[in-house]
């Protein structure tokens, strides 16, 4: 699709917005509508974007198979790794109000810090269901192996 | 850290599923897996000694108090579950180096490992929550990830079966969570002692009694009991060996804790058999399930396929034997729970030797491999024996309570059933022998060695544990009488 | 009450039940996973409908009010969950089914079992 103009420009102008929004919806989450899931889905789609302009290999020039796997497993590791550290500090299991000196400060850091785990897992797992189904080789259909 | 035991058992099995992902050596990533494995089963023993000992212990998770937060509960009945899913993992972790070498693209491993490690997360979770839509939650965190296990096996058929399992575990899991819904509506309350404290005022309305039907509908999918078991033969026949071992022993016998968790503590005995229709209808349910089931596994052709009918025979019997809704029947079908882990893990396990040397588990492949497998052909024997009931082993304490709960509620053709499917059970487990002992080797056979070490070794602990559960019944039926205590006496 | 006055319910089991059928009745595995995903969308309307409270806004508190004047935010909560469930049961059953049209060539059940489970 890399000869489409309106595409390609369109495209270049749009991704970036899309991402920058992703990472406003990843941070507002504490004051409004928001946070991690929906902020991951919004900067994969703009991943997504650009591998349907560019084609998937683009794609995976820029955020390769291994990285993106990788990230998956950060995301999960932040999640839970928060639930743990507050487990050492005292608290119970993401009791995040022994984060800090003050409950609602550690409520403030612990959600903020599980939002951008859960915003890395969604965003890299969207982005490798997308690498799964696109980097299959196609087969005609119809006929099949027999 | 002791009072943190409940979450621990579940996140460190979920703090493993990333790390095997982030190492990706395979020998790396099994040598974790183990670890983790085997951690997980010292804490699930620990808590429960522990819950013998003081009583019930209650986790809020994020310190939110329940009802508002989500907690976690573990009972005696917890305890003994989560034991015998984090030891069956633990007894699987040594085996499945050899054979998931062997049956799994190297690729892909550290990958395998990752995905089992979630559907342990799930299944533990699932016993250790006390809330019922986290509950949800973990089923279908271990539903999706079994699905994923089930479609690695080598056979293309594998990827069909995992699609039914697929279709028919989703339809059972949103079932569920229709019932959760009904229940949520009538009661505001999702932490199952708060449902079990409000739910009796609303026991006659309809809606009670249709979320009641869903949710045992939806879980009786998950727990393949017959007529409702279609997915499970396909599932766990092309599942790679360690995936049917770990699965046919702890995947359905959680489900069949939820299903106890819903009728004893949700809803409790006297609703579940006094107003609701449970004992009049699932025992007859089961026992026809185990019986037309046992039949089936007579003419089945292949060793694990077999093996999977002889399985949903068996949880006809322990849906049977703890819908009866007394406290015998509970214990009976608390302790089959147990026992049935023990021996379907051993002989898939086996099983899964005899895969791993010969490459087939079909019946005619097997053929005079007593002589060539010995210790592999002598563990399928005395699994097939406790499987039968033979006294000294594990199945016939197992049958025995189950009978003479029966008994106690004079229910004479529910008996003449039992026995009738033993007998089947004694054809089928004698045609497997037949085949191992007193068949030639088919002419112009390779040689074959007997299973390596770090799988028989596995394989013979879960026979062994099969012969010392038939000696020794403290820690089995001790434990399963408790926690039919636990349940009936609705404490906290 | 009329009948109508239930029209969200309605909705419900309409979905639910030709999510199901679709399910049950077709041979594609493609129009299951779609027949799933209907069948789980009813699911979700079901709880979120229950959710509404009378004339009640939505459950953005600026200041402190009377809870009753705001809709129940639990299951809409619950069924972001659900919905994740969703996605990756659908996730997951394209990716077998992929897998599927791989190893056979179709995605048809009658396909598939005269190729295979025929023996």
């Amino acid at each position: 699709m890399t000869d489409h103009v309106v595409l390609r420009v369109i495209g270049k102008l749009l991704i970036p917005f899309i991402l920058a929004y992703g990472l406003y919806v990843q941070a507002h989450g504490d004051f409004g509508p928001g946070g991690g899931f929906q902020a991951g889905v919004i900067v994969a789609a703009g991943l997504i974007l650009y591998g349907l302009i560019h084609g998937v290999a683009a794609t995976q020039r820029v955020v390769p198979p291994r990285l993106v796997e990788a990230l998956a497993a950060v995301g999960v590791l932040i999640y839970a790794g928060v639930g743990v550290v507050t487990l050492v500090l005292g608290g119970n299991f993401l009791g995040y109000g022994a984060l800090d000196h003050s409950p609602s400060h550690g409520q403030h850091t612990g959600v903020f810090l599980v939002e951008l785990g859960v915003g890395v897992a969604v965003a890299s797992v969207m982005l490798a269901i997308f690498y799964a189904f696109a980097s299959r080789k196609p087969i005609a259909s119809g006929g099949g192996r027999r | 850290m002791d009072h943190h035991l409940p979450v621990l058992v579940v996140v460190t099995a979920l703090v493993g599923a990333p790390l095997c992902i982030l190492v990706r050596q395979p020998r790396v990533v099994w040598g974790l897996f183990t670890a983790i494995t085997w951690s997980i089963a010292a804490m699930a023993v620990t808590l429960l000694l522990q819950v013998l000992s003081e009583g019930p212990v209650r986790y809020a998770l994020g310190g939110w108090p329940p009802p508002l937060g989500i907690e976690l509960r573990v009972d005696v009945l917890g305890g003994f579950v989560l034991t015998i899913v984090s030891g069956m993992a633990a007894v699987v972790a040594p085996y499945s180096l050899r054979s998931v070498e062997q049956e799994v693209d190297a690729a892909r491993v550290h990958q395998f490992y990752a995905v089992l490690l979630l559907a342990l997360t799930g299944l533990l979770g699932l016993t250790a929550t006390g809330d019922i839509f986290n509950a949800f939650v973990f089923l279908e965190i271990s539903s999706l990830a079994t699905y994923v296990l089930v479609s690695l096996g080598r056979d293309r058929r594998a990827l069909v079966s995992a699609f039914r399992y697929l279709v028919m575990g989703t339809v059972g899991g949103t079932f569920f969570l229709i019932g959760i819904g009904f229940l949520y509506v009538q009661t505001g309350t999702l932490n199952m002692l708060d449902l079990a404290a409000i739910l009796p005022q609303w026991i006659d309305t309809r809606t009670s009694a249709v979320a009641f039907a869903f949710l045992t509908v939806g879980l009786s999918l998950k727990l393949a009991l017959f007529p409702l078991h279609l997915w499970l033969p396909g599932a766990y026949s092309y599942a790679p060996s360690v995936v049917s071992a770990f699965l046919a022993a702890t995947a359905t016998k959680v489900a069949a804790y939820l299903m106890l968790r819903v009728f004893f503590t949700v809803f409790g005995q006297a609703v579940a058999f006094g107003e609701l229709p449970v004992a009049a209808t699932l025992p007859a349910v089961g026992l026809f399930g185990a019986l037309a089931m046992s039949l089936v596994a007579v003419f089945q052709t292949n060793l694990k396929r077999l093996l999977a009918y002889s399985s949903i025979a068996q949880i006809g019997y322990i849906v049977t034997a703890a819908s009866l809704g007394t406290q015998a029947g509970l214990t009976a079908g608390i302790g089959h729970l147990f026992n049935h882990a023990m021996m379907k893990g051993a002989l898939f396990l086996a099983v899964g030797c005899i895969a791993y040397r010969i490459g087939s588990v079909r019946l005619e492949e097997i053929r005079g491999l007593g002589r060539r497998m010995p210790w592999t052909a002598a563990a399928i024997f005395v699994g097939g024996a406790s499987l039968v009931g033979m006294p000294l082993t594990a199945g016939f304490i197992s049958k025995w309570h189950l009978v003479s709960a029966i008994l106690a509620e004079g229910q004479w053709g529910l008996v003449a059933l039992i026995l009738t499917s033993s007998l089947l059970a004694v054809a089928y487990v004698w045609r497997i022998v037949g085949f191992l002992y007193l068949r030639d080797a088919p002419s112009g056979a390779a040689p074959v060695r007997e299973a390596p070490l770090s799988m028989l070794a596995p394989t013979w602990a879960l026979v062994l544990a099969n012969v010392w559960f038939g000696l020794d019944t403290r820690g089995s039926l001790g434990v399963a009488t408790q926690a039919a205590l636990g349940l009936l006496g609705g404490q906290p | 009450m009329s009948i109508l006055a239930h029209y969200n319910d309605w909705a419900v089991i309409v979905l639910m039940m030709a999510g199901l059928y679709i399910v049950i009745s077709t041979r594609s595995f493609l129009k299951k996973v779609v027949g799933l995903n209907l069948f789980q969308t009813s699911v979700i309307i079901f709880y979120i409908s229950m959710a509404n409270v009378t004339g009640a806004a939505a459950p953005i508190v600026t200041e402190p009010v009377d809870a009753a004047d705001y809709a129940n935010p639990l299951p809409h909560v619950l069924m972001l969950t659900a919905i994740v469930v969703g996605v990756a049961t659908t996730a997951v059953g394209l990716g077998i089914l992929v897998r599927i049209h791989e190893a056979y060539g179709t995605v048809e059940e009658d396909e598939i079992v005269r190729h295979d489970f025929d023996s």
